[in-house]
């Protein structure tokens, strides 16, 4: 089982981040890592910093103090293509999809394929093929959007979500980060999330989860990382650790021990594939 | 999906059942306004026989919409992206008074102008020409840039420039129509006939004014379909936050889209000296919003992301179609405004139904 604190080197790291938006702060000396092999979990209360520490890790926000490293080396992300451009791929939040395009299109968004020979260089598309190796891609990972050339106005949210999940698997070569991919998502399709964050991370790929869904954090998660007002208030194992431990630690009290959300964690994963990883 | 074992839990039928309804409705009200055009055209020519219905006043009728149609092509890129040009008119008054003026001043000394000798004329009139084309084009990368770097709504920064190019072209040209054009960018430019053929007592000109319209429609509908520019237009109307997050450089797409709409304008400035001779301000007024009709009843959207060529050549069409065969069936052809109202209410309403019916989940 890998997984263990300070086996690999971290692939992408937050180093005593600091961020502020005017006057709140948003972030106090944020350390975390993602390590090849792992898929770390983000977890913490509603306004706790997990999209802002995502978006000053991909370039979208900057940051007021610390450093990101990047394969052990730091570097200065001040676009989210130049965090695309090492690799990282994410899901935001707001899944970061053009509602009016279809599947392909926003797969291949700001990469799109042009046709070879003069048209190309004139800016045409080569729509076969982005059509083609979006379906071999999502064969390959065994996603299932259905209707590729629809409109994304005409999908339901699950299915939008599920473009936006198979976009960021398919491009990232480092990390994929992923906040909240399960939100819409029925049963069925987020064992399929779960299932591909797996996958990703079985490829050497350090996966970042972030979730308030308790259950799939400690189905999948090889390590648990809170945050709570801006903090990381504590690490913790999910082998050992329990949901518990978890929503004490991201609260900071122990009023809201959830026997209810125990339950349903057996309830769920008793329903599925056992908890341990491949 | 090619892999067999793809996704055997999530099957969703009632998702994949509607597509075929929704396509059919979606033809229906997108065929629409293509149903209008072409009834307009049927009622005109059952109504006045052959006074409507024969080949002349066809090439009438495209002579007479390609100015709108250029404003209408360029106003749809800028649509699409979800924002809005009301400076076209403007910008075309302006243009056309800068191309009358530059002609004026190169053609000739100034007396030789006044006796309507043109000895330069051969140079004068494509410089013309070109400068209004520059001058439209500076007019809409302005638009561009302002709402750009200054982050202001395409609406007011468009309103504004709307004001300042029409003033201007209003001091340049004294208020007046420029007088002393060379005749030539009209007689032997604008009605020059650059194919002719003969249908039975009609002759046929393609002129180049069409000629440059079919030009302009065909290329913007490749680059908006077919093109990564059309592409990053859509993904901006559709979600710019989005367009931005994927590495688009959106300042850059939206300049260079209020910059065509500019030019284009331009282009239909140069439009009047070839087809009237001469550059008057007291026109186009209203143009802005007779394009931004065209192209919503062509089925763009106000709120960007939705729109093609193909639907704002017909939306330009119908008023021109509207114009001629009310002028030909002697009735006030100021009833073409009253229908295009409606017409355009009508055309958004079905837009908007269809699209609540294709967006619920
Ligand atoms: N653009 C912004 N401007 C000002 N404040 C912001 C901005 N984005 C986030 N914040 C603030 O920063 C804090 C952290 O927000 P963030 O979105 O990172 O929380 P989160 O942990 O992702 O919450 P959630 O679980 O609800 O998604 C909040 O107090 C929020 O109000
Ligand atoms: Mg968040």
């Amino acid at each position: 089982m890998d997984g263990t604190r300070d086996d690999p080197e971290p692939v992408l790291q937050a180093v005593g981040i600091d961020k502020y938006f005017g006057p709140v702060r948003a972030l106090t000396n944020v350390h975390f890592a993602a390590r090849a092999g792992e898929i770390v979990a983000l977890i913490g209360d509603n306004g706790a910093g997990k999209s802002t520490l995502i978006n000053v890790l991909t370039g979208v926000l900057p940051h007021d103090g610390g450093e990101i490293v990047f394969d052990g080396r730091p570097v200065r992300l001040s676009s989210p293509q130049e965090a695309r451009a090492l690799g990282i791929e994410t899901v935001y939040q707001d899944l970061a999809i053009a509602p009016h395009l279809d599947a392909v299109a926003n797969i291949f968004l700001g990469r799109e394929l042009r046709l070879p020979g003069p048209l190309g260089a004139l800016g045409f598309l080569d729509r076969r093929r982005m059509l083609k190796e979006t379906e071999e891609q999502l064969g390959r990972l065994r996603v299932r959007v259905p209707g590729l050339g629809r409109r994304m106005t005409t999908l339901s949210g699950g299915q939008r979500q599920g473009v936006a999940v198979a976009r960021a698997v398919m491009w990232a070569s480092k990390v994929v980060i992923m906040d909240e991919p399960t939100a819409a998502f029925g049963v069925a399709q987020t064992g399929q999330v779960l299932d591909l964050m797996r996958q990703v991370r079985d490829t050497g790929i350090p996966v970042v989860f972030i979730s308030h869904n308790m259950p799939h954090v400690f189905e999948v998660a090889d390590r648990i990382v809170v945050l709570r007002l801006g903090e990381i208030v504590e690490e913790l194992d999910p082998k050992s650790a329990s949901i518990d431990d978890a929503v004490r630690a991201m609260t900071g009290s122990t009023r809201f021990t959830g026997v209810g959300i125990k339950a349903e964690f057996v309830a769920r994963t008793g329903e599925g594939r056992s908890v341990g990883n491949a | 999906m090619a892999t067999p074992n793809a996704g055997s839990a999530t099957q969703q039928p009632a998702v994949e059942a509607t597509p075929i309804g929704q396509r059919l409705a979606a033809l229906l009200s997108s065929g629409f306004t293509f149903l209008i055009l072409a009834a307009l055209c049927l009622v005109f020519a059952v109504l006045q026989g052959a006074k409507f219905a024969n080949p002349n006043n066809a090439q009438n009728i495209a002579i007479d919409a390609s100015q709108l149609l250029l404003l209408t092509v360029g106003v749809t890129f800028v649509i699409v992206t979800a924002g809005v040009d009301l400076s076209v008119g403007s910008v075309l008054i302006f243009s056309a008074v800068v191309a009358a003026k530059v002609m004026v001043r190169f053609a000739g000394s100034a007396e030789e102008v006044r006796a309507y000798e043109f000895p330069n004329q051969e140079v004068a009139i494509p410089l013309g020409l070109a400068a209004g084309v520059l001058a439209g084009t500076a007019w809409g990368l302005l638009n561009g840039v302002l709402i750009t770097k200054l982050k202001m709504p395409s609406f007011i920064v468009t309103l504004g420039t709307l004001g300042m190019a029409l003033g201007a072209a209003q001091l340049l040209s004294n208020g007046t129509t420029i007088p002393n054009v060379p005749q030539d960018v009209q007689l032997k430019l604008g009605l020059r006939e650059l194919v002719g053929f003969d249908v039975g007592d009609y002759r046929i000109r393609l002129t180049p004014p069409v000629l440059v319209a079919t030009i302009v429609v065909v290329l913007a509908a490749l680059a908006l379909g077919r093109t990564r520019f059309g592409r990053y237009t859509y993904a901006i109307g559709s979600n710019a936050a989005a367009a931005r997050r994927v590495g688009i450089n959106v300042d850059r797409h939206l300049i260079k889209v209020y910059g065509l709409s500019g030019l284009l304008a331009g282009v239909a400035g140069g439009f009047d000296l070839l087809r009237f001779g001469t550059a008057s301000v007291g026109s186009h007024q209203a143009d802005n919003l007779a394009a931004i009709s065209a192209a919503v009843i062509g089925g763009t959207s106000l709120f960007g992301g939705l729109g093609t060529i193909g639907g704002s050549v017909i939306g330009a069409f119908i008023p021109a179609v509207l114009r001629n065969g009310l002028v030909i069936s002697g009735v006030a052809p100021f009833w073409q405004q009253v229908a295009i109202g409606a017409i355009l209410i009508l055309a958004v309403y079905l837009d908007q139904r269809r699209r609540r019916a294709e967006e619920r989940m």
